[in-house]
């Protein structure tokens, strides 16, 4: 009865974004939009998927992508074996020209990851600091009833959502896997690609099962983030585009 | 009426924050490091250089596998210096390279040069006394895909405390038969999985993978392992190598992510 009393005055408070949400909002989202596009096209240069340590065009793929001419192109020598025996390791030289604007988009992917990390540590900060975690994204346990998560679903559906805090339960379900979970495992994945990194932390490839697993897991964040990003977009646009995009620049 | 003043603040905060990240970033315009050349991107590739060199031990040891572990691996970029037709085909070497692996590499020299009190040219045989190193390691492509291979040489470092390595001496760069000339810094130059490959998998370095002798930069992704190595320069400024080299084809210098 107290919760559910606490919470009601929770709803019956109105408040702006503050203003290190909405600076930290904006580079974050043009970090991320920066990251897929890049993260796009770092993958048309090699658009297969592996699981374990390691894998290549001489190996079975998890998945392929019909993402660039890459896709496969066959563009190999006959192969040759490494050792003497059934099953062996094989090398073959690639004939094919490739797709590949790694130069700028790898440049461009850790450009935008450093944006992105340092802004998130500062929000990560500022939220906990400033009380924003605790008193609008923190859900509380009688917003985790079916009911009230039912009815956070319609809403959402109608799209009466107003801008700024106090969210409802869904929306802070999103944000806290969003920055909380999916975000940081973004970073992990990533720098479980890095031979530097991973030679300091062998660790991490423990913890993600090798290097292309943490690529193919990276992926599939990635997927997930766009869903959000889309899903995020589109209920701004039902609930007043204009009204939400003031919001979250001005805090008006 | 409060909105203004807090706007401003915003802004010049935000201003304050990314000419402070720049100025970190600028500290690469020396001879010390990659230069920028005011390219926003080569200046993100100089800070995650610095922060990794900063924040990472500088010797750590890459994974090494087992031999069950050993899996195929693609030969890509320069497959055969000899050939013409290949896209870093280079006419000064091409021919003499041609010449050489007809003769099984007997008459290959590696000249170490630079800020080193004893030049010289060391043929196959003279790196193969000295001590070798094997090793299992993952080749990362920045392609996206790797694989796992044994590699045997001598590391680097050895060679270089042969030659006199100088205490002024800042980076090791690689010349190849290839136009693919390329460098690295005295940290990796001196970790002791760097190594010169003269064996792969058991074998001699096959051709497609940069007979006879490659470099193995374990810590970094694996366009900085040279192959085909003609020359090796140490020098105590960087050398970005012109239009061959990576900064001005576009790429990191440092690719340690």
């Amino acid at each position: 009865m107290l919760s559910a009393t606490a919470t009601s005055l929770h709803v019956a408070r109105r408040s702006a974004h503050s203003v290190w949400v909405r600076a930290s909002h904006w580079v974050i989202a043009f970090s991320v939009m920066t990251l897929m596009l890049s993260g796009f096209v770092i993958l048309m240069a090699h658009p297969r998927l592996y699981w374990g340590a390691v894998g290549n065009d001489l190996m079975p793929a998890l998945v392929e992508l019909p993402i660039s001419r890459n896709y496969w192109h066959h563009g190999w020598t006959p192969s040759v074996a490494f050792f003497p025996g059934a099953g062996s390791p094989v090398t073959a030289e690639r004939t094919y020209d490739i797709f590949n604007q790694n130069g700028w988009a790898r440049s461009l992917h850790f450009l935008a990851a450093w944006f992105l990390v340092l802004t998130s540590a500062f929000y990560a900060v500022a939220a906990i600091v400033s009380g924003h975690f605790w008193r609008d994204l923190r859900p509380r346990a009688v917003e985790l009833a079916p009911r009230q998560l039912w009815g956070s679903l319609r809403r959402h559906a109608h799209a009466s959502m107003t801008p700024g805090p106090p969210y409802n339960p869904l929306q802070k379900f999103a944000y806290i896997v969003v920055v909380f979970i999916a975000l940081p495992l973004m970073a992990l994945t990533g720098m479980t690609m890095s031979p530097a990194i991973t030679a300091a932390y062998p660790g991490l490839l423990d913890a993600f099962g090798g290097s292309q697993s943490a690529r193919t897991i990276h992926f599939g964040i990635f997927v997930l983030l766009a869903l959000f990003l889309i899903g995020h977009v589109v209920l701004t646009v039902l609930s007043g585009f204009k009204r939400q995009l003031r919001a979250m620049t001005l805090g008006t | 009426m409060e909105l203004k003043p807090r706007l401003l603040t915003t802004r010049r905060s935000l201003i304050t924050g990314l000419a402070s990240l720049g100025g970190l970033m600028l500290g690469g315009c020396s001879k010390e490091l990659p230069p920028t050349y005011g390219n926003i991107l080569r200046m993100g590739d100089v800070l995650t250089y610095k922060a990794q060199r900063l924040l990472l031990p500088a010797h750590a040891l890459v994974k090494e596998y087992d031999r069950h572990e050993i899996s195929s691996m693609p030969a890509t970029g320069t497959t055969n210096p000899a050939d013409s037709a290949q896209p870093a085909y280079k006419a000064e070497f091409g021919p003499t390279y041609a010449r050489l692996m007809r003769n099984g590499f007997a008459d290959w020299g590696l000249s170490i040069e630079g800020r080193v009190d004893r030049p010289g040219i060391y043929t196959l045989a003279d790196l193969k006394r000295f001590p070798s190193r094997t090793q299992i390691t993952k080749h990362s492509c920045e392609e996206g895909w790797s694989s796992i291979a044994e590699w045997t040489g001598v590391p680097l470092r050895r060679v270089l405390e042969a030659a006199g390595m100088q205490p002024s001496a800042r980076f090791v760069n690689f010349h190849p038969f290839d136009e693919n000339p390329d460098g690295i810094d005295m940290v990796d130059a001196l970790h002791p999985q760097t190594i010169l490959a003269y064996g792969m998998n058991g074998h001699d370095l096959p051709v497609s993978h940069g007979a006879p002798v490659r470099v193995r930069v374990e810590t970094q992704m694996g366009y900085k392992s040279v192959k085909y190595l003609r020359r090796i320069v140490v020098t105590n400024e960087f050398d970005d190598m012109g239009k061959l080299g990576l900064i001005q084809t576009g790429w990191s210098w440092y690719a340690g992510i």
